[in-house]
């Protein structure tokens, strides 16, 4: 295997992905290395990317009038972050923000999305990846909201 | 004389666990806005005070006393530290009610009553030669402080050492002078995230069980030990199991009111166990049928 094809297969998200996949998604992938600060993309900015976390730590972001940008959460090793490209209107949702050295695997979006649609099998293993990965997120987000560790004292 | 002859059999005396023994405040510290750690130092002068505070001072990992706060009441805490040759007992207490609140104004040189130790203990000898998990969330992390301290203290008899807390908010993090040491120790993997970030945070913000996917440890030979609210640890439990962790290699710590905290008034009553004094650590197999029933 090349180095992007290996790296995509110890990635998380595609552990135990059909190699002939990983071949041509490896075509339209780069591992590129962002530093603190860099800007991934903006809210509500067209969704073409797809970033696959290798090392390090990206913020999701939005912002609100007086309080400026709002951190909803990290993303970090072994996740991914963006799903937009495969979601119409293709959108970003939230903005992200690279908050420490980050290794990434960067795959074009836009050609991924149209593999998916010419082979519905390589788009169905893909989605179950994209479900679960947001099943995970959706949890998360759930506990959050849950706030499990207000002081109960101080709710009215 | 009497009390030399009692040092050598503290056997021949036997304390009533419903007398509180007297303890000193010696010092006190404000960990965040609601959270306080005291230390207290024995004061009570007859010989069952000499016993009990002996007990007391020798509790395990994962114990906890019910501290009274005279005019007030009595609550349980558990040990935030083991006592060392100073001879203090430390607590670690969130204010959340009438008591805790009463104990978050204390000073130094005040009374309160201290009985115990009760309850089990984490398995700081059954993790020798394991992988050993620490989660907590909130002020969940300071019943686990004592064990993480005894770990540290005899690092080379575990293998891994991973820690993750989860906190609220950056101003919620307690213990951070530990923290900073335990991050800087060589072999121990410690995580912090909190769920609300603020503009000067620059670490993880996510509940803490998206950490566990990430975390290096052999499954077949490791140790959890969870202690948070009760969906914080359920949600762990889980992405723990998917790991390939066992139930009976999961310990937990539970909460319940208590009275009594000897297993007689039933306060504490959950299925068929005492938390007082069947917990509060358990493994996760004893009480996995019970947790997130509405009814317990
Ligand atoms: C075995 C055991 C060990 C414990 N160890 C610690 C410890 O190390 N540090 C510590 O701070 N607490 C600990 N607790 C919890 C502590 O005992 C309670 O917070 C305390 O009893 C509350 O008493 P109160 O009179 O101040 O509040 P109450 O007047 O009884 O309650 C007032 C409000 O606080 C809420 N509340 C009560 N208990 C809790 C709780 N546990 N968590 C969040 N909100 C609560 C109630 O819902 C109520 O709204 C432990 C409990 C047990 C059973």
């Amino acid at each position: 295997m090349k180095t992007l094809e290996l790296a995509l297969a110890k990635h998380p998200f595609f552990y135990n992905f059909p190699e002939e996949y990983l071949r041509s998604i490896a075509g339209q992938a780069q591992i590129v290395e962002y530093k603190e600060g860099d800007i991934l993309f903006n809210e509500g900015s067209d969704a073409r990317k797809f970033y696959l976390i290798v090392k390090g730590k990206v913020a999701l972001e939005t912002y609100a009038p007086g309080k400026g940008a709002i951190v909803l959460q990290t993303v970090e090793d072994g996740e991914m972050l963006g799903w937009s490209w495969l979601v119409a209107p293709y959108k970003y949702r939230f903005g992200a923000r690279v908050s420490h050295k980050t290794e990434m695997i960067v795959i074009n979006g836009e050609e991924l999305r149209r593999q998916c649609e010419n082979d519905p099998r390589l788009g169905y293993e893909l989605m179950k990846r994209m479900v679960h990965a947001i099943t995970f997120r959706l949890e998360q987000t759930r506990l959050l909201v849950m706030d499990v560790y207000a002081n109960r004292a101080n709710k009215k | 004389m009497i009390m030399e002859e009692i040092k050598y059999n503290p056997e021949a005396v036997k304390p009533d666990p419903m007398v509180p023994a007297i303890y000193r405040v010696e010092s006190f510290v404000n960990e965040t806005a609601d959270t306080f750690t005291v230390t207290l130092s024995p004061s009570g002068t007859t010989v069952a005070d000499w016993v009990a505070n002996q007990k007391q001072l020798d509790a395990a990992p994962g114990q906890f006393n019910m501290l009274y706060v005279f005019g007030m009441g009595e609550v349980p805490v558990s040990i935030s530290a083991g006592a060392d040759k100073n001879r203090l007992l430390t607590h670690t207490t969130r204010a959340v009610g009438a008591i805790t609140k009463a104990m978050s104004v204390l000073n130094v040189g005040d009374m309160v009553g201290v009985r115990g130790p009760f309850g089990s203990s984490w398995p700081v000898a059954g993790a020798k030669g394991k992988d050993v998990v620490l989660v907590a969330g909130g002020i969940g992390l300071a019943p686990l402080r004592p064990v993480i301290l005894a770990l540290l203290a005899r690092r080379s008899d575990f293998g891994r050492v991973v820690i993750l807390y989860g906190a609220r908010t950056p101003k919620d993090i307690i213990f951070s002078e530990d923290l900073k040491a335990w991050k800087k120790q060589p072999g121990v993997d410690l995580y912090i995230t909190v769920d609300r970030g603020t503009k000067a945070w620059r670490g993880s913000v996510g509940v803490v069980t998206r950490l566990i996917p990430q975390i290096i440890f052999d499954p077949a030979n490791t140790v959890a030990m969870l202690c948070g609210p009760e969906i914080m640890m359920h949600f762990t439990i889980d992405a723990l199991q998917k790991r390939g962790l066992s139930g009976n290699s999961i310990y937990v710590s539970m909460e319940r009111n208590m009275k009594c905290a000897v297993g007689l008034c039933g306060h504490c009553q959950f299925g068929q166990h005492f938390i007082c004094k069947d917990g509060p650590v358990f493994t996760y197999d004893k009480i996995a049928g019970l947790l997130r029933k509405p009814e317990i």
